[in-house]
């Protein structure tokens, strides 16, 4: 047996210069997969269930008669098929995911374990109510630590994401417009011109013409311009604090005195509230409502794009005007506000069917516990020291979009240093891919040219980010001495080349179709 | 503290290097006023056993659905999810990943995505799906918002059949925008109210079905009327599982359909995270909100698939987007399409055949019970009962006697005078022995 899967083996390594095609494509462990729907799964299933003793023929003319077009996997087939997919990814987990504003931070599986108790991942949203009380507790003890945290009196838990969050802040500083008589003639939202593209489309969304603020050169809101745009037809401002260019607003306590001596509503944007968390109580800077994304600072996991869920924090002058439902603690325990009157009679409405994203309530539950208020502070010591260092030590290589004075959570670069090499953002990007890491946020924010805007966290190790730093510095010296072919064909190393993204839009396929035009194999 | 890599000697080594004194020089653009040193009332780092216990403590105060005989559905059905499900959406590169900006390196993301898209335009009986929007409440309210771009009218007619809770999210949605609704009165078969208010300057009918009292209803004729007055239908389903016995909303002329997918991989939670089902023809799709996923080839002309049709939104087109949603579903949609890959169509329709038998099984062993009545003529796996009692007080009752009998209609709209009503929901996970239980205590609680 000892010579199992060793007999013929050559005892060093062949030696072969030119790197073939493989004949089918495949790539090492990477396996080419083909879509569900191009297998043999038509009529298969990999669930085993009792056979029905019902036919449906009670429900006459209602019943289902034409083939619905979904082929079926075995539990091993389903298992690769999702593996193999799974090996085409880039993740935390892996490697830094410096996605400026995305904050990419490792997701500990102890929230993953809590999510999952029966208690809370196996109760329903309408049970009565005596039959929740601890998932009730549960909201109410978030809700706690977030108005703490924010130092603000009100949260408005149920938003199911960033920009639902911002939707719940705007038409609650509607609503409050409302009240008071003035939303007719309040029919702008000020935004400065870095602001995320949620930010403007929100308040489109809600009704409102969007006027731009301009930005200093250091990088921050031009409080002149601001000054001179807010009006007694201004219904708010919405300032994201630290801001997308990675720096905390100087002149913030001017910026929320002047918007409230208007008249207005200062709406902060929270998706960078990882950088000032236990050190900054957004409470303490005048802020009326700010969305606090889960899956970013309470590292709820990004999933591929989501579940996010969005909290949204208001002041005294808001928290009326709060959507159902919400939780109420009394003598009679938890109990949950769902019917707009009494207490509620001023909430703007309901912004979905049940109380938000509980699942994700109990990950940053979790998450809070474990940090509790010391370890959340040095979350955001952490997050701006790991941005500032790779700042500094990539500084003299690349160009970064405001040199002078420190960063917080995000170093932000622009391709000022890529001048005259023929080299884009974009192509640098890919290159790094080549070298196993994920690119940072490109061409955002807008106001700087070619923006690389890199947000590393907290959960970076210094040997991580030296690695890091490593590669990037050895990229930034192949791009300045003419090394152009290395970025222009990036990446070469990836499970696939660059995409051609042009040629999706412009005649897109959503969805496979069999060769003859149905919706099933032949 | 374990999820912080960085040591005293890192920190001092880095600081350092960025030529600091103290990491409070890196925060001296906060004002010196707004700078907090601590937070007393809250409590200090802790360990897993800590955490575990702090919250396998509350949880415990909870009754789980699977701990009791269970029948509430009303938007949310307990269904069982295959073990494989959570296996395969915990493993890193799905759960760790973000949202697929660099296509090369998120092809197991985008893959999934459009097998998603076409199991759901599939199921739906629609031609295309997006990437899936937060909730199928919040997918109704997108769906009203796009018929109004689509057909540049500004009124939603809106069936008494639909959950209140969906109503009144897209209500609070759609007002702010100065859509008008026509929110008509509830009923047991609203369905057939909703084409006499069909008028020149309607910009979508919306039904649901099955309805949120259970009623199944074919919507084609629904469809035809709007259709001839220019108007869009957009159809609700709360109950994906539904569609795997039902006539497709497609198949009845649906513009589009807005559903909630949560029955499909994902657990009750509360009521989220959940998945919406966004779907609708071919010609709207510039118009569609949310996220969609192409197919494109790469350099070398391989397959592979990217974020497409970002024109529409929020990230380029700012405050001309068609919708201010960023993130989808995510995990969810991945979760949804791994249950759907392992049960295909053959275990589908098996499955809501179950779902069916099941009720109907619920439905005759409530029937005999003096006092009650049946009101759904015809339903999937849900119905609404009338009982001699205040619904919601005889729910709490039974509550105490540990079965979950369903959802008083008055729950969900207090104003609707429907006190009486109960809404009683039964899956494959029912057995017949909680069916007997139900039967057995309901009857006691009427009785007494």
């Amino acid at each position: 047996m000892s010579t199992m899967n060793t007999v013929g083996r050559p005892t060093a390594p062949n030696q072969v210069s030119e790197k073939p095609a493989t004949l089918t494509g495949g790539r090492g462990l990477l396996q080419n997969e083909a879509l569900i729907f191009e297998g043999e799964g038509w009529g298969k299933t990999g669930v085993d269930l009792p056979e029905p003793k019902t036919t449906g023929s009670d429900l006459g003319d209602l019943v289902r008669k034409d083939p619905i077009g979904l082929p079926g996997l075995s539990e091993p087939e389903a298992m690769r098929h999702y593996v193999r997919l799974s090996q085409k990814n880039h993740a935390i987990d892996l490697a830094i995911y410096p996605l400026g504003s995305c904050t990419m931070k490792h997701n500990p599986r102890l929230n993953e374990k809590m999510a999952r108790l029966p208690g809370f991942s196996d109760i329903h949203p309408l049970q009565p109510i005596s039959t929740v009380q601890g998932a009730l507790e549960l909201m109410n003890t978030l809700a706690h630590w977030l108005k703490t945290l924010t130092g603000m009196p009100a949260v408005a838990l149920s938003p199911k994401a960033g920009a639902h969050g911002e939707l719940c802040g705007l038409m609650a500083i509607r609503a409050a417009h409302e009240a008071s008589g003035q939303h007719e003639k309040r029919r702008k939202v000020l935004v400065p011109t870095s602001a995320h593209g949620t930010n403007p489309a929100t308040a489109a969304f809600v009704g409102y013409s969007v006027v731009e603020v301009a930005q200093t050169d250091d990088g921050r809101v031009d409080v002149a311009d601001l000054a001179s745009k807010l009006g007694d037809d201004v219904a708010a401002i919405m300032v994201t604090n630290p801001n997308t260019c990675g720096l905390f607003e100087r002149d913030i306590l001017e910026i929320s005195r002047l918007t409230h001596e208007a008249g207005a509503y200062f709406y902060c944007d929270g998706a960078n509230f990882n950088a000032i968390v236990g050190r900054v109580r957004p409470g303490d800077l005048g802020v009326d409502a700010m969305h606090i994304n889960l899956h970013k600072t309470f590292s709820t996991p990004h999933g591929g794009g989501g579940p996010g869920a969005g909290p949204v924090v208001l002041s005294e002058a808001l928290a009326p005007f709060a959507p159902a439902p919400w939780v109420v603690h009394d003598d009679n325990g938890y109990r949950l506000v769902e019917r707009e009157e009494d207490e509620a009679a001023q909430a703007f409405g309901r912004l979905c069917a049940f109380q938000g994203q509980m699942g994700m309530y109990v990950r940053a539950l979790s998450y809070m516990l474990s940090h509790g208020s010391d370890g959340l502070r040095q979350v955001a010591e952490d997050a701006v020291l790991n941005a500032n260092y790779i700042k500094a030590r990539l500084q003299d290589l690349m160009s970064p979009a405001f040199p002078d004075g420190p960063c917080m959570h995000e170093a932000l670069f622009d391709d000022e240093w890529l001048k005259g090499t023929d080299i884009t953002t974009l192509d640098f990007a890919k290159a790094m891919i080549d070298e196993g890491f994920h690119p940072m946020t490109m061409y955002f924010p807008l106001v700087v040219h070619g923006a690389m805007l890199i947000e590393p966290t907290e959960t970076e190790s210094k040997a991580e980010l030296d690695r890091f730093i490593h590669a990037m510095r050895l990229l930034a010296e192949a791009a300045k001495a003419g090394d152009v072919d290395r970025f222009k064909g990036a990446p070469f190393h990836a499970p696939l080349r660059r995409l051609d993204e042009t040629r999706a839009a412009r005649s897109p396929v959503l969805r496979w179709t069999a060769p003859d035009g149905s919706n099933q194999a032949a | 503290m374990r999820y912080l890599p960085l040591t005293p000697d890192d920190r001092e080594a880095m600081l350092a290097a960025i030529g600091a004194k103290s990491i409070d020089d890196l925060f001296v653009d906060v004002p010196q006023a707004a700078r907090r040193e601590g937070f007393v009332d809250l409590p200090r780092v802790a360990g897993e056993l800590e955490v575990e216990r702090t919250l396998s403590a509350m949880a415990n105060k909870n009754a789980s659905a699977g701990s009791v005989p269970f029948f509430c559905g009303a938007g949310a059905y307990k269904h069982h999810v295959p073990a494989t499900v959570d296996h395969v959406i915990q493993r890193s590169e799905f759960l760790t990943s973000y949202t697929p900006y660099q296509p090369e390196i998120a092809q197991g993301t985008l893959q999934y995505l459009y097998e998603f898209q076409t199991q759901v335009a599939n199921l739906t009986g629609m031609p295309v799906a997006n990437a899936s929007l937060y909730d199928g409440s919040t997918a109704m309210a997108e769906g009203v918002l796009m018929a109004t771009r689509v057909t540049r009218r500004n009124k939603a007619v809106i069936s008494g059949g639909v959950h209140p809770h969906y109503v009144r999210a897209t209500e609070t949605v759609v007002h702010a925008v100065g859509v008008e609704t026509l929110a008509l009165p509830a009923a047991v078969d609203a369905e057939a109210d909703v084409i006499a208010q069909i008028g020149p300057d309607t910009a979508c009918v919306v039904v649901q079905t099955p309805n949120v009292f259970g009623t199944a209803t074919d919507v084609t004729k629904i469809a035809e009327a709007a259709h001839a007055a220019g108007a869009l239908l957009i159809v609700v389903v709360t109950e994906a599982v539904s569609m795997g016995l039902l006539k497709s909303p497609g198949e009845m002329g649906a513009d589009i359909v807005a559903a909630e997918g949560q029955s499909i991989g994902n657990a009750l939670n509360f009521g989220g995270p959940y998945v919406g089902l966004f779907a609708t023809r071919e010609k709207l799709i510039r118009q569609m909100p949310g996220r969609l996923t192409g197919e494109t080839v790469d350099a070398d002309g391989e397959r592979g698939f990217v974020l497409t049709l970002s024109t529409r939104e929020q990230h380029i087109r700012r405050d001309k987007a068609t919708s201010n949603i960023c993130t989808n579903s995510g995990l969810c949609t991945l979760a949804f399409t791994i249950h759907m890959s392992l049960l295909g169509e053959t275990g589908l329709r098996k499955l809501a055949l179950l779902n069916h038998e099941k009720a109907v099984a619920t439905r005759d062993a409530l029937a005999a019970i003096p006092g009650v009545e049946v009101l759904t003529p015809r339903f999937f796996n849900e119905f609404a009962i009338k009982l001699p009692k205040n619904a919601a007080e005889v729910v709490d009752t039974l509550a105490g006697h540990h079965v979950l009998a369903g959802v008083p209609y008055s729950r969900l709209a207090p104003d609707a005078g429907m006190d009486d009503l109960l809404l009683v929901a039964a899956t494959e996970t029912t057995l017949d022995h909680d069916i007997k239980f139900l039967a057995k205590a309901l009857a006691t609680v009427l009785a007494a």
